[in-house]
């Protein structure tokens, strides 16, 4: 027989849980928060201010730039990343020696440290020893030449091309094990209903994807959201501000104006906008096509 | 008139999936194919379907070849294991998918739809999605997409196999009753005797892509053909005894020296295999003619109200279905009785000798 007691014993059980997520999450986040209801002069000299802090941040133009700038970033890459993705997975082999040539060939950019990756490309990129600089430019096609320094969509090209080679092939692969999770039966009875190639993708593979396409868009959407180091490394934000986005305004304001209270209220902003942009697509994509009708 | 396989084989690679099928299916026919899992079962539906091509022989369809019409080409709905709908699409729109794809009008497909709906008793659930229904309702609705369409051809693959027990009993008794009103081709795959007995019509026993035997289910029963069709068309297994007739009786190990009568008479001298099934194996005597031979239990696996017991008897395991729940000690020595009209006799290549008459079929 098992014997039952009452008493709260059980607590030493989660205590180790707690303990870590306070170190790591709870104690930090409120030294932001603390940070960004304060002004500090000094240690031991600080002057509770409110809302002050947020209320600057929020009518603050260089953060609505930026604000923008990184939603119409995050987008593009949205916008490319998942039909790109779908594509290479759709066109993937799906048995002999080519799985896993292409799932390694694909592996390959995820493994690369993201600075590294931004060495690369702007070495790739340069006018005047880049591989790819010093191609487009002796085409003579373009009316300024190629210099991600120089114009603004130089370096929002480049910064896309780094961004799409780096963390497509995380959404083909995730794609792929989708695809390759749908039973062969369903394509049959596709071709026995006489389906065409665009019904069985329309109306089988992608509702079957649902689950990891939920994934990768999520996936996307914050990790592009929180870019940092390509753009730190590509042109530290430049040329002018057209490729300061969120983190790297954030880093500026906190560690080159040391403007840590602002900084702070930024920070908690931030995070609430990530937050609430996973919920949405959390949300929609937990309820896009049910009960869709076949057309 | 029907669907006609002629010297069909499927090898693919170096692995020969089908063999010799030599097949004719009348319309409004019912047939049954049994055999266990790899046996070819599928690989022979998908090639009535026309989902593979043969590589030897052609198939015809109402005296036409078809060997190489497409399957969108062809009137076939099928019929799978896994229960195959569109996710994202309510059951109603799952059952009316072909019936869109062929063009047919809005009218016409929202009376068929429901017939067919009503037919499988899920006109309930016309508005859910296939993810908010139990297993059975899913499977249902992928019978009731099959059915709409009206075929020449509705192919069934082992469609209650992911079913529990009570559910694939409901719908299999259903299925039967459906089946009737059709004057479709129905071919039916399964691994279990039980439903092929159940389901009646013709069988087509299918073994390592060859057909063993085919003809009217209950003959097939009553006369399998050769050991290795009354083994597949037995389920618990037929028991196997080597013996031989000598001198006028046939010997079966120890205990058994039975005097050739009825359908045994007339077999000559030779050695033989001679089978029985576990339910003509009692451990009780039920009739002035049984007779006895002593076995060792091995292990007594109660099933249900069933108990299977396995015994040893001089060398040879046997099993015997006894209704009823029955605990027997291992190792203990128990009566076994047997009716000798009950043997079926396979000659030394395996081919049926004799097989038991009507007189004595319990």
């Amino acid at each position: 027989m098992m014997e039952k007691w009452e008493d709260n014993r059980a607590w030493y059980l989660v205590l180790p849980v707690f303990v870590v997520v306070a170190f790591s999450a709870i104690i930090p986040l409120m030294t932001v928060v603390n940070y960004s209801i304060q002004d500090i002069f000094g240690p031991g000299n600080a002057v509770f201010v409110g809302t002050e802090w947020y209320e600057e941040m929020l009518t603050d133009k260089r953060l609505h730039d930026a604000l923008w700038r990184q939603f119409i970033f995050s987008g593009l890459v949205l916008l490319i990343e998942i039909p790109l993705g779908i594509l290479i997975a759709l066109a993937m082999p799906k048995k002999g020696w080519g799985v896993s040539a292409s799932l390694v060939t694909l592996a390959i950019p995820l493994l690369i440290p993201w600075n590294v990756i931004g060495t690369i490309w702007i070495i790739f990129t340069r006018p005047d020893i880049g591989l790819f600089g010093v191609w487009i430019n002796s085409l003579d096609l373009l009316q300024v030449p190629f210099d991600h320094t120089a114009r603004p969509l130089y370096a929002w090209i480049t910064l896309m091309a780094m961004e799409v080679w780096h963390w497509t092939p995380l959404v083909a692969l995730l794609c792929y094990a989708g695809l390759r999770a749908i039973p062969e039966a369903y394509y049959q009875a596709a071709r026995i209903d006489g389906a065409s190639a665009w019904a069985v993708f329309r109306y089988i593979q992608l509702p079957k994807m649902r689950g990891v396409l939920t994934i990768a868009v999520l996936l996307r959407w914050m990790d592009s959201f929180l870019i940092y180091a390509e753009p730190f490394a590509l042109t530290g934000g430049g040329p002018g501000n057209t490729t300061t986005f969120l983190s790297i305004y954030l880093v500026k304001l906190a560690t080159g104006q040391f403007d840590l209270g602002p900084a702070a209220a930024f920070s908690l902003i931030y995070f609430l906008i990530v937050l609430l942009f996973c919920f949405i697509f959390y949300q929609a994509l937990l309820n896009v096509g049910r009960g869709e009708k076949i057309s | 008139m029907g669907l006609l396989l002629e010297g069909v084989d499927k090898i693919v690679g170096r692995e020969i999936h089908l063999k010799d099928i030599q097949l004719e299916l009348a319309t409004g026919s019912r047939t049954v194919i049994l055999g266990r899992t790899l046996a070819g079962k599928t690989s022979l539906l998908r090639l009535m379907a026309g989902l593979d091509k043969p590589t030897h022989g052609r198939v015809l369809e109402d005296g036409r070849d078809v060997t190489k019409v497409t399957v969108r080409k062809r009137s076939v709905a099928m019929v799978y294991q896994q229960f195959i709908n569109y996710p994202s699409l309510t059951v109603y729109d799952n059952i009316a998918s072909p019936l869109k794809l062929a063009g047919i009008p809005k009218t016409e497909i929202d009376t068929r739809v429901r017939r067919t709906a009503a037919m499988l008793h899920i006109d309930n659930l016309l508005d859910r999605l296939p993810s908010e229904l139990s297993g059975g309702q899913q499977q249902r609705t992928a019978i009731a997409r099959a059915l709409v369409k009206e075929s020449r051809l509705l192919l069934l693959d082992e469609p209650l196999v992911n079913l529990d027990y009570k559910l694939r009993e409901e719908l299999r008794v259903e299925l039967q009753q459906i089946f009737q009103q059709r004057d479709a081709i129905v071919v039916y795959t399964t691994t279990e005797p039980a439903e092929a007995l159940m389901l009646g019509g013709d069988i087509v026993v299918l073994d390592e892509g060859r057909m063993l035997q085919v003809g009217p289910t209950a003959q097939v029963y009553r006369r399998p053909a050769t050991t290795r069709v009354a083994e597949i068309f037995s389920d618990p297994p037929i028991n196997f005894l080597p013996g031989k007739v000598h001198q006028g009786r046939a010997h079966l190990g120890k205990d058994i020296h039975m005097p050739l009568q009825q359908h045994m008479q007339g077999l000559a001298e030779s050695d033989y295999t001679f089978g029985v099934r576990c339910n003509h194996l009692c451990i009780a005597p039920s009739g002035a003619d049984d007779i006895q031979l002593r076995a060792v239990v091995e292990l007594s696996e109660i099933n249900g109200s069933e108990t299977f017991i396995h015994v040893v008897y001089d060398g040879h395991r046997l099993v015997i279905q006894h209704n009823g729940v029955q605990q027997l000690k291992i190792g203990r020595e128990v009566p076994v009785y047997v009716n000798p009209c009950q043997f079926f006799v396979f000659d030394a290549a395996g081919r049926l000798a004799a097989a038991p008459g009507e007189a004595c079929r319990v």
